[in-house]
Order: structure tokens, then C-alpha cells, then sequence
């Protein structure tokens, strides 16, 4: 068991920057996910701590030891791929057997190992068999199997439920929380389904365009954004983002102005953008908006969503951006191509520079 | 492994930078003394990258050196063939044991037989193929199965098998010594039927019955969309026809008969063995004529190549 | 019912077209395959005199018999059989060597691949003569080096066969190389990783992980080319020939087809040695089938 450290680690392929100075720590025993559209260089990260990729600069340390230089197969850590990648011709003992056999454990002993490891995973039964006789869910466990059956320093993990049914990911993924937590092994978790992300990991790094944009604890990551980006990327469907301008008015109080009508500010929030015809970007979740006749925003409805539970409300502004209100279900539906009025939660308001870094409230000191 | 329980989110992240993106891991860099020298590292990387090449290199020498020094001969003049130790280089070459053999060993005739005859092949193949490929991909009739199974059974049957009997059969047309004679026999092929009738298959039907909808026979879904589609097969069974053709040697040297009317290149640079025209080095310049042109079809029709000769090879 | 009766002739105007469109081919199948195919058995039971002009007769299965138990034949067997081993193991092992140090993407990469599949466009003809001046003792390279065995190489009745092999090889490479490279291009590239990371050498993976997935190719490989190497014939005729004293060494089964048929003007004998040239290639191809299929098929 290890920490792992990536130090303004770059992978270029030609003129991609694949991963881009990308420095981050992820601690003993910890799941950490690795979180971001797909392309954005999460698969080529995860591979650099294998030593599938080398690392073109900066260094990636497991342990102690930096391993720039280390082959795979002395860095003790397993992965599971997003296609299991199990050997087709050896059955699901000899699966499980195989990384044990390279380390030169005894046969007995490999075959208690792997007995052991098939009962955890409920693979008993087909131990025997080969993975072209197993179902998509078997095929996923076998590869867990194996990356467990011989107890490494870390677990890599590349979007290892992408090719199960929904119901079969939601129990999956409970399944690798609890065994994560009860071996204690580091590991990091990639995906591109931010669900998965939110349930599973202990930190979530987002990553863009070969970028970390932000780590922290996914409660954290919702509430506040660092910046537009992973605001956009995280929630379904993500933040609402509108351009606008601050205005300080003359009564002292301070707003933004948008095309589709003024936003007034409060607290802290004021306080972050003293700057009179700022550029800025307002932001603002699905959740708290609400259709209201006194509401700041002005807009016409496009289209009503019914999810059951709640309801989604797509209206267009003036400018013809769109925003998405959620409401319960039992709420009054707008009809389509009706002009309706939207109100902003002042207290849940989130802004950004025109760049999307986060403009932080200064705390009341 | 001891299932030690270990801090959760929050103890985790206690050791570590938790607030926003990380800036730098802190104590960065860490574990100084166990970091081998990166230099080290790279450079066994680079050591096993020149030992790769070196190999490669090798391979490539002991293919291209029969080839090299053939070309080395075709261009020495006669007595420094035998010359000990024999020349790596031509030093003085002779180019006109090119025109020797091109002019004395008649190559110009047996080149243009070679192509017509090769030219009647692919296209005849081609056609054959196509049709019947069509035929068994596209079309339900009775016995179509058997019928297939039968197609592919001629690849079991070696042709040297059925050498002597069509030798009579020509001989009883009348097509001895003829283009006919030469190319006939090999206007079908089992091969190119089965490697068509798969792309074929990788057609959808929904395609088919568009077309159907849209008023296309079968004639014209065939000519219009089918075969277009299936390009990449199609060309692929060109270029495999094109050097079975070139390079076929029995056949032409049992049928052709004492004059050069239709004998082809293969021939052709057995008989410049031991006549009057022939010394080494113009038998060898002769070689490198005839190899020439597959040569160049090789570098540009690599792809093609590679998928007709693999067709198969791969599950 | 007039519907049942159009459909019914639209079935039958489908069939018509179907047989229309496999008869060229079928035509050319019947009188150049499959009918010579079928007479080798009936001209298998006439034996030819030993004077030309007179007609040859009926003998049953008795020059089937003479045939087979002849010292020719098993001789010629012997050599075919020796012929393959020198041929099919190093000409696919040498394509595989080839192809995995091809298998990388380096600079330059392409240059060696063109290289390395050349050998392909040699004809019999090409590759005959290339050699033959290789091996020729007075032009050649082999007496530089101090190799020169008398009789000459080509005439040497232990080292013509063995010389034939290594042209065999040397023609033979380039499809191997283009076979093994494919068969490795299309290996799962996440399967060999997860071995690496396992913890497992290359040498490893390649013995436990290669080639256990590759098997399927080297199937392919070896039936493909234990028929290249029944087939080699132009090489002997070119370089060899009937009246070399190394010829009875060379003898392979189809260049006994030849000599037979057209030196001895045998029809009846040669339709033996064909029908056993058939059955062996067929024997061995099923053979090979059922003895790697167990290998080869991991997925079930
Ligand atoms: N072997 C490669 N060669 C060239 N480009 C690559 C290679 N692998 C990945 N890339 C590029 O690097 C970027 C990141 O890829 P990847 O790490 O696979 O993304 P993710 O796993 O987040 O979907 C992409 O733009 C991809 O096209
Ligand atoms: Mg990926």
C-alpha cells in the first residue's frame, strides 16, 4: 500500500497534450476518481502508473520511489481494463492464477489463493471455465480477481463497469466501494460517468482537455465549483451559465445584469464583484430556479421533461441561451411557448470570470 | 493481506493538499534518495531501442543480400563474375547486359505476353467472382449451400492434380500454344468467390431492399452498390490474381509450345539459361527485368496485398 | 391467388438468375477441375506401353499397386516429406522472428515491413535464378566463404535438396512475415498490458500469452505453407532438372507428376503419383485441422 504522486506530469502524442502538467496526490488507501469527458487523457494518466505510457515529462512517484523508469511489472500495482483484457485461453483459475505464477508463488498456494479470491467474488462455480463461456458481469468480476489475488501496492481501474447493464453497474459499484474499504488499497478509479464518480470516490479530480481542473470531495466539487467547467460537467443536467455584466446600483445594492433581466446579489456574493460592468458568468443549478410571476429572469418555455419525481422545464432567454429549471412534479407545469418569469435562489448563485476560473466571495472578515 | 480498515475520505485527505486543484503535491519530489538517475532509466530505453534496430537492420540484410547481389551481377561484365573475392559493388558497370537481355532473350515479346496474358486472368476472375459471389451472398435458389461447399472444395484440389487431363482438353480445342490455353482454366477462382461472397455478406439486406424499393434490379444493385461497396475486396483479389497470374510457371511451360508466340516472362527467363545469349549476368539482368514491375505493384498496392494474402489468417 | 402465382414465379426468376450468375465459374470448375480431378481415376487403371503409338490398355488396380510399392515412389515420397520439414518450420519461425521485431511503431518501421514481405512478388523463376548464381560454384559467394563441396552444390546428391529448402525459405519468407504480422496486429492489444503488468517478462508473455492467442495464425501458417512446399516445382526444374545426378535427391512428388508425364510420356503412372499427391495434401490439411484445432479454438 502506497500513495501515489503525479508531479507536473506531460504526455504529448504529436502535438496532443494528452495529460498537461498535471500534478496531484492521491493518499494511502484512498479512492480517488479520475473524472472527465472522454479524451480528456484520464486512460493515458491511469496508464503512466502502470508504466504502459511513458511519461515524457515530470515524474510519477508510487510509494516512495519515483517510477519514470520502472517496468510494469516491478511496480506491484494491478489494473482492471475497461475490456477485462482476460487471457481467452486459460480458464478463470488460471486467470486468476496468472500474476501469482510471475512472482513465482508456489503452485498450492496459488491455487488456495485463487479458491479463496473466486469465493469472495462468487465465482466459485466457474472457476473451471473459460472467460468466452462467461457473461459480461463474470468476465468483470474475474478481472477484479485478478487484480486482487495478489494484493498490490494499488489498483488502477479504467472505466471497469462501462460495459455492464445499468442495473449491474449500480451493483457493481457498491461491491468495489466495500472492497476497496475493506483491503484498504489505493486506487484510482476512472470514469466518465459523473454518477459513479459522486457514489464511489473518497476525492474526485475532473479533468479537461489533458487538465486537472479541480480534486477535492465530491459534496464539495457540487457545492462549489472551481470553476465553469466542472460547474458545467457535474449534476444532469449540469449548472445553468449566464453571461452577464455586474452592476453596482446607486441604492448601494449590486446585481447582475443580464439579457434576460437583472439578478440581484446578496452578501457575500456582492462582495465579489465590486467591479462596475464586469464581465462575468452567472451560475446557477437547475434546482434553484423556480418558475414564479416575480422572478428576475425572463424567458419562454421550450420544453417540459417529465422524469417521474420531478419535472424539467427548458426555456430559452432573450439571447437565446437556455437554462433548465427543476421542479417537483406535483408543481404547476408551464405550457410550451408560454413567456414566463424565473427566479434566482440569491444564496445558491456561483460566479465566474469570462474565462471560467471561479470568483471566490471574500469571507466577512 | 491484512484488511486493516483505513481512514476514509476525510482522514485520507488529511495528509494531502484536500482544497481545490492541487498546486503541487506537497513535499514534492518526494522520496529524494530512492530516485534512480532518470538518466539511467532513458538510456538502457535507447539501448534497447539500437539493439531493436540492429535486428531489424539484420533481417533486412539477409532478405535484400540475394536480391543486392543479383543486381551486382547483372551489371558486371563476364569475366569479373568469377573473380575471387567477388565484387560487393559493380565498379565499372556494364548497362548493356540490360539491352542484351532485353533484345537477345526476346523479354520485350515475353513481357507483352506475360501482361495480356495476366490482364485476361484478373479481369476474368474478377467477373467470375463477382457474379457468382453475388449469386450466393444476394440470391436464395435451391442447392445454393452445396453448390458453395462445392466452390470451395477446388481449393483442395491442387491444379499440378489436374495437370494431365487439361493438357488433353487443350490440346483437343485446339488451344496449345495459345492465349486461350494459357489463361482458360484459370478464369475461375474458389478463393476469390469465398473472399467476395463475405464482403458481400457484411452488406446489410435493409440496403438491398431499399434499392428494391427505389426501383433497382439486381443488375444494377450489383453494379451500382454491391461491388462498390466491396471495393476494398475486390481489389485486394486483383492484386492476388495479378501475382498467382505473373508467376504462374508450370502451366505456361507445358502448354507454350518451341516459338515465342505466347510464352510468358517465367519462361522466358528459364530459356535464357544455357542459350546462345545467355552468360550469368545477362541471365540476372533479365531477372531483375521481370521482378521489376511486381516490385513497384508491392509498394504501391501493399494494403491490397496484405489483405488478400491474410483472408483468413485472422479469425 | 394471382399474388401466390407472382411470387412463385419471382422465386423461380430468382433461381434462374442465381445458376446463371455461378455458371461461367461453374463451367470453367467442371471441365478444368473437377472433371481432370475425376479422370485421374480412370486413368489411373490404364497403364501406357512402353512404345509409343500403341494404345494403352486396362490393368485394374495393378499399376495402382506397382505404383505405389515402386522405390521411385517412396523415394519421391521420402524426399517431399524431408522437403517439408526443412521448409515449414523455418520458413514460418523466421516470419515470426521477423514480424514481432516489425511489431512497433518506430521511425522508419514501414521501410523494414516492404522489405521484410518482398520476397513475395519473387516468382519460381526469379527466385531460381537469384540462387542458382548464389550457389553457382564458379560465380559464387559460397567458395569466398569456403564452402565448396564437390560435386558443386546443385549437382550434390546431400546438398541440392537442403539448397532447394533454403530457396524455398527464402521465397516463402515474405508471406510468412505478412501472415505472422497480421495474426499480431490483431491480438488484443489490453490482453498482452494486463500481462506486463501481471508481472510477467516478454519473454513470458510471449511464450504464455503470443502465442497461445497467435495459435490460430500459426495454424493458417503451417497448412499454408506445407502446400507452398508440396507445390515447389519450378526451382528443381530450373536448377535441377532431369538429367542432373543430384535429380533421384530432388525428386519431389510433383516433379515426378512432370518428369513422368512429359520426360516418360506416362499418363497412367502419373495419374497415380497425382492421385497420392492429392490424398497426402489432403491427409496432412486434416491432420493438421484436427491436431491444432484443439489448440487453436481458447475462446470455448
Ligand atoms: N496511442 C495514442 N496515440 C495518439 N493519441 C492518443 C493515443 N492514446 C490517446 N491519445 C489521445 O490522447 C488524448 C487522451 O486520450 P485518453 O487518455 O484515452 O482519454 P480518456 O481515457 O479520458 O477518454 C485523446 O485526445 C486521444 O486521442
Ligand atoms: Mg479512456
Amino acid at each position: 500500500m502506497a500513495q501515489i504522486v503525479f508531479d507536473q506530469v506531460t504526455k504529448r502524442y504529436g502535438d496532443v497534450r494528452a495529460v498537461d502538467d498535471l500534478s496531484l496526490a492521491v493518499g494511502d488507501g484512498e479512492l480517488l476518481v479520475l473524472l472527465g469527458p472522454s479524451g480528456c487523457g484520464k486512460t493515458t494518466a491511469l496508464r503512466m502508473v502502470a508504466g504502459l505510457e511513458v511519461v515524457d515529462e515530470g515524474t510519477v512517484a508510487i510509494g516512495d520511489r519515483v517510477v519514470n523508469d520502472v517496468e510494469p511489472r516491478d511496480r506491484d500495482v494491478a489494473m482492471v481494463f475497461q475490456s477485462y483484457a482476460l487471457y481467452p485461453h486459460l480458464t478463470v483459475a488460471k486467470n486468476l492464477e496468472f500474476p501469482l505464477r510471475q512472482r513465482g508463488v508456489p503452485k498450492e498456494e496459488r491455487e488456495r489463493r485463487a479458491v479463496d479470491v473466486a469465493r469472495t467474488l462468487g465465482l466459485e462455480p466457474f472457476l473451471g471455465r473459460k472467460p468466452g463461456q462467461l457473461s459480461g458481469g463474470q468476465r468483470q468480476r474475474v478481472a477484479l480477481g485478478r487484480a486482487i489475488v495478489r494484493s498490490p501496492k494499488a489498483f488502477l481501474m479504467d472505466e471497469p463497469l462501462s460495459n455492464l447493464d445499468a442495473a449491474l453497474r449500480v451493483q457493481t459499484r457498491a461491491d468495489i466501494v466495500a472492497l476497496q474499504q475493506r483491503l484498504g488499497t489505493t486506487t484510482i478509479y476512472v470514469t466518465h460517468d459523473q454518477v459513479e464518480a459522486m457514489t464511489m470516490g473518497h476525492r474526485i479530480a475532473v479533468m479537461d482537455h489533458g487538465r486537472l481542473q479541480q480534486v477535492a470531495a465530491p459534496q464539495e466539487l457540487y457545492d462549489r465549483p472551481g470553476n465553469s467547467f466542472v460547474a458545467a460537467f457535474l449534476g444532469s443536467p449540469g449548472m445553468n451559465l449566464i453571461g452577464g455584466r455586474v452592476a453596482v446600483e446607486a441604492e448601494g445594492g449590486t446585481a447582475i445584469r443580464t439579457a434576460a433581466g437583472d439578478v440581484l446579489l446578496q452578501g457575500a456574493q456582492a462582495s465579489v464583484a465590486s467591479h462596475h460592468e464586469q464581465p462575468v458568468v452567472l451560475g446557477v443549478r437547475p434546482e434553484h430556479l423556480r418558475i414564479s410571476p416575480g422572478g428576475a429572469l425572463e424567458g419562454t418555455v421550450l420544453l417540459v421533461e417529465l422524469l417521474g419525481a420531478e419535472t424539467q422545464v427548458i426555456c430559452e432567454l432573450a439571447d437565446h441561451s437556455r437554462v433548465v429549471v427543476r421542479q417537483q412534479a406535483d408543481q404547476a407545469r408551464p405550457r410550451l411557448g408560454e413567456p414566463v418569469r424565473i427566479a434566482v435562489e440569491p444564496a445558491a448563485v456561483h460566479l465566474f470570470t469570462e474565462d471560467g476560473s471561479r470568483l471566490e466571495e471574500k469571507t466577512a472578515a | 493481506m491484512p484488511a486493516e480498515p483505513v481512514s476514509d475520505a476525510p482522514g485520507a485527505a488529511a495528509v494531502l493538499p484536500a482544497e481545490g486543484a492541487v498546486p503541487r503535491p506537497q513535499g514534492a519530489a518526494p522520496g529524494e534518495a530512492h530516485r534512480p538517475t532518470p538518466r539511467a532509466g532513458r538510456s538502457r530505453r535507447r539501448l534497447r531501442l539500437v539493439a531493436r534496430y540492429l535486428l531489424l537492420t539484420l533481417g533486412a540484410l539477409v532478405v535484400l543480400l540475394p536480391v543486392y547481389l543479383t543486381v551486382v551481377n547483372s551489371l558486371l561484365p563476364e569475366p569479373a563474375l568469377a573473380h575471387q573475392p567477388p565484387y560487393l559493388y559493380p565498379s565499372h558497370a556494364q548497362w548493356q547486359n540490360y539491352s542484351t537481355a532485353w533484345v537477345g532473350g526476346h523479354l520485350s515479346i515475353y513481357l507483352r505476353n506475360s501482361v495480356i496474358q495476366t490482364a485476361i486472368i484478373v479481369v476474368g476472375q474478377l467477373v467470375t467472382s463477382i457474379l457468382a459471389a453475388y449469386a450466393f451472398a444476394f440470391l436464395r435458389f435451391p442447392f445454393r449451400r452445396t453448390l458453395f461447399l462445392l466452390f470451395l472444395s477446388t481449393l483442395m484440389i491442387p491444379f499440378e492434380v489436374t495437370l494431365i487431363t487439361n493438357l488433353d482438353t487443350i490440346t483437343s480445342l485446339g488451344w496449345y500454344n495459345t492465349f486461350a490455353g494459357l489463361t482458360v482454366p484459370f478464369l475461375a477462382t474458389g478463393f476469390g468467390t469465398f473472399l467476395l461472397r463475405q464482403a458481400f455478406l457484411q452488406i446489410p439486406r435493409d440496403l438491398q431492399e431499399a434499392a428494391a424499393l427505389d426501383g433497382y434490379g439486381h443488375w444494377r444493385f450489383m453494379t451500382r452498390v454491391a461491388v462498390p461497396l466491396a471495393r476494398p475486396s475486390v481489389a485486394a483479389l486483383a492484386v492476388f490474381s495479378f501475382l498467382g497470374a505473373w508467376n504462374q510457371y508450370l502451366w505456361p511451360l507445358v502448354v507454350t509450345g518451341n516459338n515465342n508466340a505466347v510464352r510468358t516472362v517465367q519462361i522466358g527467363l528459364k530459356l535464357l539459361v544455357g542459350t546462345n545469349v545467355s552468360s550469368v549476368n545477362v541471365t540476372l539482368a533479365g531477372t531483375v527485368i521481370a521482378v521489376t514491375p511486381l516490385l513497384i505493384l508491392l509498394i504501391v498496392f501493399q494494403k491490397q496485398l496484405v489483405r488478400s494474402l491474410t483472408a483468413g489468417a485472422v479469425k | 391467388m394471382a399474388s401466390v402465382v407472382s411470387r412463385r414465379s419471382q422465386r423461380l426468376r430468382e433461381a434462374v438468375l442465381g445458376y446463371l450468375l455461378i455458371l461461367p465459374a461453374l463451367a470453367v470448375f467442371g471441365v478444368f477441375v473437377f472433371y481432370p480431378f475425376a479422370r485421374n481415376f480412370k486413368l489411373a487403371l490404364y497403364q501406357t506401353p512402353p512404345f509409343p503409338g500403341l494404345p494403352s490398355h486396362y490393368v485394374g488396380l495393378h499399376q495402382v499397386g506397382q505404383v505405389l510399392t515402386s522405390s521411385n515412389f517412396l523415394q519421391s515420397l521420402l524426399t517431399t516429406i524431408f522437403f517439408v520439414v526443412l521448409v515449414v518450420p523455418a520458413g514460418l519461425l523466421l516470419g515470426l522472428f521477423l514480424a514481432v521485431a516489425a511489431h512497433r511503431h518506430l521511425r522508419g518501421i514501414a521501410v523494414y515491413r516492404i522489405i521484410f514481405s518482398s520476397t513475395v512478388v519473387s516468382s519460381v523463376a526469379v527466385a531460381a535464378l537469384v540462387f542458382g548464381t548464389l550457389m553457382n560454384p564458379v560465380v559464387g559467394f559460397l567458395p569466398w566463404l569456403g564452402i565448396n563441396p564437390h560435386p558443386p552444390i546443385l549437382e550434390n546428391t546431400t546438398w541440392a535438396l537442403p539448397a532447394i529448402a533454403v530457396m524455398a525459405v527464402w521465397q516463402f519468407l515474405g508471406l510468412s512475415f505478412i501472415i505472422m504480422s497480421a495474426g499480431l496486429s490483431s491480438l488484443p492489444e489490453e490482453v498482452l498490458e494486463a500481462a506486463r503488468v501481471d508481472g510477467a517478462s516478454s519473454w513470458t508473455t510471449f511464450w504464455r500469452v503470443t502465442v497461445p492467442l497467435l495459435s490460430p495464425t500459426l495454424f493458417f501458417g503451417v497448412v499454408v505453407a506445407t502446400i507452398y512446399a508440396f507445390q515447389t516445382f519450378g526451382q528443381i526444374d530450373i536448377l535441377i532438372g532431369s538429367q542432373n545426378a543430384a535429380y533421384e535427391h530432388v525428386n519431389v512428388l510433383i516433379y515426378n507428376v512432370y518428369t513422368t508425364l512429359q520426360i516418360n510420356g506416362d499418363p497412367g503412372r502419373a495419374a497415380v503419383l497425382s492421385i497420392a499427391l492429392f490424398l497426402l495434401t489432403l491427409t496432412l490439411t486434416l491432420v493438421q485441422m484436427r491436431f491444432l484445432e484443439r489448440r487453436v479454438s481458447y475462446a470455448s
